[in-house]
């Protein structure tokens, strides 16, 4: 996925973003819709997502994170800002400028496909309770009360079980660091 | 010094995840952009959110054509952010709200040795935000929290039962926390400070006002 980046970046490749829009603007649509908006806005949201990569991509930098996870940063950031209708305070990971290890960058690319794997691993093996706490967040958009409110459980029960989850997530990828 | 005192992992998952209320996400935004750790962390929360983002089912879409840019238009919506560089100095993502210089802001008297500076957040959003500065060696009222708080310093200190806070530090309180911070003794302290539930600031501030009725 960073190499289609890399040709819509570098050549303004429209195959390539073709590419791109396949693999990933039917899951922001679906990202969209959990979140409350309309098929419409949904699909509108969708596509805006992925012109801001179309525009952007030149701004995006392999070494900090996948492709997908810069994806995912836009879309909420474009979730909030519409849908919420709030500010996005949400750094983008372009941001991101801190101790270039530029030395050990072959590693680094192996590092950044084993934490994913690692975090993958993590998530799918969390207990139910933790999982659907996590997914509720990210993908259906809840605050903690809100959680707290869906699933009938004290306040501080929604916050134990993210700890949890986000431990267990931590301890999977601790020693790539 | 190191920063000591972050966010709780369940407040810095949200702001991940993008449902953390607008006024505790610019806390952690500004936290964010003074700490490495933390930026470490969230890479983490990041990459956890594509993975969820990527197990969804489609939805079928049409892909709009590609206009071929001259420039890079402004960014939509899509904020980008760079870590502030210098310590001691306002965080990057709060300059667009309150300049650069801490030495430059206006403040408002707000009681004896406390002053503020209540800051805009979008129309929709319900929290509290604000500035707040305490004078050297003032003792704040004894007070709890009714639902989530946090508290970053951005110049002097404080010291609690929970301990002692100070540049960068990130004081995550909620229901649970009852504390009396003092400032430190010769620098005191600049924090930013947001609430969910912004009512039970004015009850704090009330007190400042009035420090001796309705203890």
């Amino acid at each position: 996925m960073a190499d289609l980046l890399q040709q819509v970046a570098v050549h303004r490749d429209v195959d390539a973003f073709r590419q791109l829009f396949q693999q990933y603007a039917p899951r922001v649509k679906s990202y969209m819709m959990r979140q409350g908006a309309d098929p419409n806005t949904a699909e509108e949201l969708a596509q805006e997502t992925l012109l801001t990569v179309w525009r952007k991509a030149a701004l995006y930098s392999g070494e900090k994170g996948s492709a997908t996870t810069w994806i995912f940063t836009i879309a909420r950031n474009l979730r909030i800002d519409r849908l919420r209708k709030e500010v996005p305070w949400q750094e983008l990971p372009e941001g991101h400028n801190e101790t270039p290890s530029s030395d050990t960058l072959p590693d680094e690319v192996v590092s950044e496909a084993e934490r994913r794997a690692r975090v993958q691993t993590a998530l799918a093996s969390l207990p139910q309770d933790q999982h659907e706490v996590v997914s509720l967040s990210y993908i259906d958009g809840l605050s903690h009360s809100e959680i707290a409110e869906r699933l009938n459980l004290p306040l501080g029960t929604v916050k134990s079980r993210m700890r949890l989850a986000y431990q267990k997530i931590r301890d999977a990828v601790e020693d790539l660091k | 010094m190191a920063i000591t005192h972050h966010a709780d992992d369940s407040t810095l998952m949200s702001y991940a995840a993008g449902t953390l209320p607008e006024a505790l996400s610019a806390v952690v935004a500004a936290h964010v952009a003074m700490c490495t750790d933390c930026r470490r962390e969230l890479a983490t929360l990041d990459e956890l959110g594509a993975i969820l983002l990527a197990d969804l089912p489609g939805q079928a879409t049409v892909m709009p054509l590609p206009r071929q840019p001259a420039v890079e238009p402004a960014p939509c919506s899509a904020i980008v952010r760079k870590p502030s560089a210098a310590a001691g100095t306002i965080p990057a993502p709060l300059t667009r709200l309150v300049g650069k210089d801490l030495d430059a802001i206006a403040w408002k008297r707000l009681g004896l040795g406390v002053w503020h500076l209540p800051l805009p957040l979008s129309a929709n959003a319900t929290g509290d935000l604000r500035l707040i500065k305490v004078a050297p060696g003032q003792i704040m009222p004894d007070h709890g929290h009714g639902g989530a708080e946090l508290a970053l310093i951005l110049a002097g200190s404080y010291t609690d039962s929970i301990g002692h806070f100070g540049h960068g530090d990130l004081a995550d309180l909620d229901d649970a926390v009852e504390h009396q911070p003092i400032a430190d003794r010769e620098a005191g302290c600049i924090c930013l400070i947001a609430s969910e539930h912004p009512a039970r600031f004015k009850g704090l501030f009330a007190r400042l006002v009035q420090p001796f009725v309705g203890l």
